[in-house]
């Protein structure tokens, strides 16, 4: 029993230092040096925001790059991030990344089947990826500058300045954030 | 060089390099002597009048073990009523309603026993304050308890005395205030200026720029996410854990995550040592358990970095590995890494699905969880490999025919027998757990259909995914082939 008493008055305790002093501290933390204040970044135009600059959103049209298939909710549902768990022997799963290949070529018809990168054709492991690779963001330059009676290498340059390098140059991999570039996009 | 591969080398070098002095700094917490964070001591004796703790009082390991027992028993209760209450208690932005009895039991046992196997998605399941009072509260606590019991465990090796044992309520103390909550602030605040939430707002509501609705599920993210690395909890704030963009924003902060899985695991393995005074036996040990690790590094890596070899049938260019259920910031190879640091470790976070990665490195993640010795959890994980140890230095003193002695102690029957049972618990587990949901998949599918049907692919990996739960539940992991329908 007195084990007990000592085991509710230690756990109030703990929860006085680190439910409220170390929450605090991070969330002052958060208000004052946080990109989004404490809130998820957003990205806005004119004022507006359109959406998280992390968080990937739906992209369908053609005048806009598109992000990577999704599987959370409905496509890049941001209140329920899901991965597909596919087994990659899976046959059911091997038919869909198929038929996203014919869409892919269908929407796409100078690409040659080689030239189609697998991550546009595999969903992320949030449902929310942000990014494509640069090379995926590459071979979609002709579709949309044809969409938007573009110059196409006007598109190619965007692309371009659109690419963030790896960490200090060196570390991990180089991506493009397809909302950031489809905004730079519409400002064209 | 490839930067996935350079990026993969540089969290290695910075895992081993930091691990050393953090080994000595621990060692020189749990003796009680100086180091640099004693300014903290006015906190502590806070805690200690405030629980009526005498911290200089000796217990012996029955008193350490009742203490130990009686904690995790009330921690139980406590996380039980609020998880079922949360949706009337505060800090309820977004209207979440309470868990079902049968779904709090099963997050509670989860939590307390630092398994983190969640059976709910973070977005839906919880409230910010049962994220925080229930979720964080245990990750910090029961981390600290699996290092308690570790320091208690040190403490009987170095004084040759089973007598006392040191005093539980002092180093469950000291593992929070010294080791865990300035790690956690630390990293907490890097996660910060990385774009990691740290707020108290619900959804954000916003339009998209074709014009669509998007709700975006937000919160104290940046407090959970550090103590859930390094206390090896993983129980992620968001349903898809550290895959999440918010939950792991760049390459930056996924470098950071992965280094907190391995920091403390690591450091316990230099700290053995240090405390110890036997130096050499706690390098040798790291060096054993590094090599294992690195093994498993290297042939994950190169799985998924060489892609699915169905794709490339399919006459793609796969430029980039396997991507299914990978995000492109992170890429394959930081997946690789990570899938292996939190199967050794008993950590269970993710970055990719395991479920969509390759078959030869599902098996290593298996096969590093039903091993479970590989640094292993803060503390607790440690002792699995101290049985193994055991068992080895019985075998080859019977092979040259004398009395096995270990650390001054000697090796006989009883320590054999618990030493075995420990070791034989661990298969038995996850052999009749996998058997026995085979069994009903096969012969009674009614059941199976009523609860959801629980396979997401069928055949081989159907079974390697029962196989993965019943062996991340006994290793105390909480990664799942989350295929696996995630409602109890």
């Amino acid at each position: 029993m007195k084990n007990f008493i000592k085991a509710f008055s230690l756990t109030l305790a703990m929860c006085v230092l680190l439910g409220l002093g170390y929450v605090l501290v991070l969330w002052a933390f958060a208000k004052v040096a946080g990109p989004g204040n404490g809130n998820a970044e957003v990205v806005t135009v004119d004022g507006k925001v359109v959406g998280a600059a992390n968080v990937g959103q739906q992209f369908t049209k053609d005048i806009y790059f598109w992000g990577r298939p999704s599987c959370a909710g409905a496509g890049y549902d941001a209140a329920n991030s899901c991965g597909s768990n596919k087994g990659p022997t899976n046959p059911e799963y091997l038919a869909e990344v198929e038929a996203r290949i014919d869409t892919f070529l269908v929407h796409h018809p100078y690409l040659e089947r080689k030239d189609v990168p697998a991550e546009m054709v595999t969903a992320s492991g949030s449902g929310l990826d942000p990014d494509i690779t640069p090379q995926s963001a590459r071979v979609q330059v002709k579709r949309v500058a044809a969409a938007r009676h573009l110059d196409e290498d006007k598109v190619a340059t965007l692309v371009e300045q659109s690419i963030e390098r790896p960490l200090l140059g060196l570390f991990g991999p180089a991506k493009v954030n397809v909302l950031k570039l489809n905004v730079a996009l519409d400002k064209l | 060089m490839n930067t996935e591969i350079l990026g993969v080398i540089l969290q290695i070098v910075l895992m081993v390099g930091l691990a050393w002095p953090l080994g000595k700094y621990i060692a020189r917490v749990y003796k009680g002597e100086k180091t640099c964070l004693d300014f903290l001591k006015p906190v502590e004796r806070w805690i200690y009048k405030l629980s009526g703790i005498n911290p200089d009082e000796e217990m012996n390991w029955k008193q350490f073990l009742r203490a130990l027992l009686v904690v995790n028993l009330f921690w139980f209760v406590w996380g039980m009523v609020l998880l079922v209450a949360q949706g009337v208690l505060p800090l309820n932005p977004d209207g979440n309603i309470g868990q079902t009895c049968h779904q709090a039991f099963n997050t509670c046992i989860s939590f307390m026993v630092n398994c983190n196997l969640q059976h709910y998605s973070g977005e839906s399941g919880l409230t910010y304050f049962t994220q925080l009072f229930v979720i964080m509260l245990f990750q910090f606590i029961t981390a600290a308890t699996g290092m308690a019991a570790m320091a208690g465990i040190m403490k009987a090796l170095a004084a040759k005395t089973t007598q006392t044992i040191g005093n539980f309520w002092r180093f469950l103390t000291l593992s929070t205030t010294r080791i865990l909550l300035p790690l956690s602030l630390i990293v907490g605040m890097i996660l910060i200026l990385e774009g990691t939430p740290m707020g108290f707002d619900g959804k954000m509501e916003l339009t998209t720029v074709e014009g669509q609705t998007q709700m975006v599920s937000q919160g104290p993210t940046a407090a959970i996410v550090p103590i859930k690395q390094l206390g090896s909890n993983g129980g992620g704030y968001f349903g898809v854990n550290s895959s999440h963009p918010l939950e792991n924003p760049t390459y930056l902060t996924n470098a950071v995550e992965c280094w907190s899985i391995m920091i403390i695991p690591m450091a316990l393995a230099f700290a053995f040592g240090f405390y110890l005074k036997r130096k050499k036996l706690g390098y040798s040990i790291f060096g054993v358990m590094l090599f294992a690790y690195l093994v498993g590094v290297g042939i994950n890596m190169y799985q998924e970095m060489a892609g699915n070899p169905r794709i490339d049938d399919m006459g793609i260019a796969q430029d980039c590995g396997s991507m299914e259920g990978k995000e492109v910031r992170l890429g394959s190879a930081a997946g690789a890494l990570w899938s292996v640091s939190t199967t050794v470790t008993s950590n269970g976070s993710v970055n990719a699905m395991h479920d969509s990665t390759m078959p030869l490195s599902g098996m290593i993640e298996m096969l590093n969880m039903q091993i479970n010795t590989w640094f292993g959890g803060v503390g607790v994980g440690w002792m699995n490999y101290f049985t193994f140890l055991i068992i080895a230095v019985f075998i080859s003193g019977l092979m040259v025919g004398r009395t096995p002695e270990f650390l001054g102690h000697k090796v006989e029957a009883r320590e054999m027998k618990i030493a075995s049972i420990v070791a034989l618990l661990h298969p038995f587990i996850i052999l009749v757990g996998t058997a026995l949901a085979a069994y009903l998949f096969a012969h009674a599918p009614e059941f199976v259909a009523n609860e959801g049907g629980w396979l997401n692919n069928p055949g081989y990996h159907g079974l390697s995914e029962m196989l993965y739960e019943y062996t991340s539940s006994a290793a105390n992991n909480g990664s799942g082939f989350e295929g696996l329908g995630d409602n109890t």
